[in-house]
């Protein structure tokens, strides 16, 4: 891989890591959601 | 080694390539008649956890797409229609979808269980299960009939958010199913009548590429007929109010001469196709009011 290539993969795996993180800040949301939801239901 | 182009495959597929693999689009469909389903149950539920029911229909919905596309990646690559996709365009690796559509259905189902109660999930990887096993990988390349037994796994929503709900499946659910089922093939067949997709070059036996054009409008009419028995007997069995029943009738009524219409037609040119366009862009209208006049319907009764 040129220094270029190398370049290209990182923006990458930076762009995927970004959108993962995003996720799983929103799973925690939902799941913090969901526990509030569940034990105040009944 | 000298000017070695860049291979795209040795990049990690872009995460906009995993969200075009959930086919987003067909989503909404989806995702709404979910939603119908979960509001006209009776019973109450935490609006988190009713979120979290229909994120969990969109997911599995997403799951499938994307084992459907896994499966399917070299059947895409010979139609012009598909051959962009992530996987025939050589964006992403056929593991990486497998393992994204695997991981997915597991995680959607699991959730609702948690979140809901486990018919409801039950349901969901029953319907993912269908969609791949049953649709894409056995009916599809065999049958003509693919799509009616197929369009199963889309009439499976509303079942799903009702169960999320109550925890048990009854009349009227079951009644939205059959509606959404025999919809999809008038839906379908005007779609597939004028845009020709090279299904034959692909080896997938599409009704209007092996039967012909005049075989497959006289199916859209039939299965119409089928549909407006489907659509009216909410209404009959009493399991909806007049608002639902007026619309039905009104809107059933609209499709029925749209089917008739091109039931009669002899045109084998897209470019003339009108009233086959007509008749598909109206179908999606009318499992949209249909589905909203339930919702209201049981809404104003309440």
């Amino acid at each position: 891989m040129t220094p270029d290539e190398n370049e290209k993969v990182r923006a990458r795996q930076k762009s995927r890591a970004l959108v993962m993180g995003l996720l799983l800040g929103a799973l925690v949301l939902l799941f913090y959601g969901i526990t509030i939801a569940k034990m105040g239901g009944n | 080694m000298t000017s070695v182009t860049f291979d795209e495959a040795l990049l990690p597929a872009h995460w906009r390539d995993f969200v075009a693999l959930t086919k987003p689009r067909v989503m909404t469909l989806v995702v709404f008649t979910g939603l119908c389903g979960l509001l006209v149950a009776p019973g109450h539920i935490h609006p988190i956890l009713a979120f979290t029911a229909i994120l969990c229909i969109a997911i599995g919905a997403g799951a499938a797409a994307a084992l459907n596309q896994w499966y399917e990646a070299d059947i895409d690559a010979k139609m012009k229609r598909t051959a962009n996709r992530p996987l025939p365009a050589g964006r992403m690796d056929r593991q990486s979808a497998l393992h994204f559509g695997v991981g997915l259905s597991f995680f959607s189902v699991i959730l609702l269980g948690m979140a809901t109660n486990w018919l409801a999930a039950l349901v969901l990887a029953v319907s993912i299960l269908f969609y791949v096993f049953i649709y894409t990988i056995w009916l599809k390349p065999r049958t003509a009939q693919n799509i009616v037994i197929g369009g199963a796994a889309g009439a499976f929503p509303p079942v799903i958010g009702w169960a999320a709900v109550t925890g048990d499946i009854s009349a009227l659910p079951v009644a939205l199913f059959m509606l959404i089922f025999f919809w999809t093939p008038p839906h379908f067949w005007a779609l597939a009548l004028f845009v020709k997709t090279d299904y034959a070059a692909a080896g997938i036996p599409m009704l209007p590429v092996v039967s012909g054009e005049v075989v497959t409008r006289r199916q859209i009419w039939a299965y119409t007929a089928i549909m407006a028995v489907a659509a009216m007997a909410p209404v009959l069995l009493q399991l909806t109010g007049l608002v639902y029943g007026v619309t039905a009738l009104l809107g059933t009524a609209l499709f029925a001469f749209f089917a008739f219409q091109v039931y009669r037609r002899r045109e084998s040119d897209p470019t003339r196709m009108q009233p086959e366009r007509r008749l598909f862009k109206y179908s999606i209208l009318y499992l949209f009011l249909l589905f909203g006049a339930v919702v209201v319907d049981r809404w104003v009764l309440a």
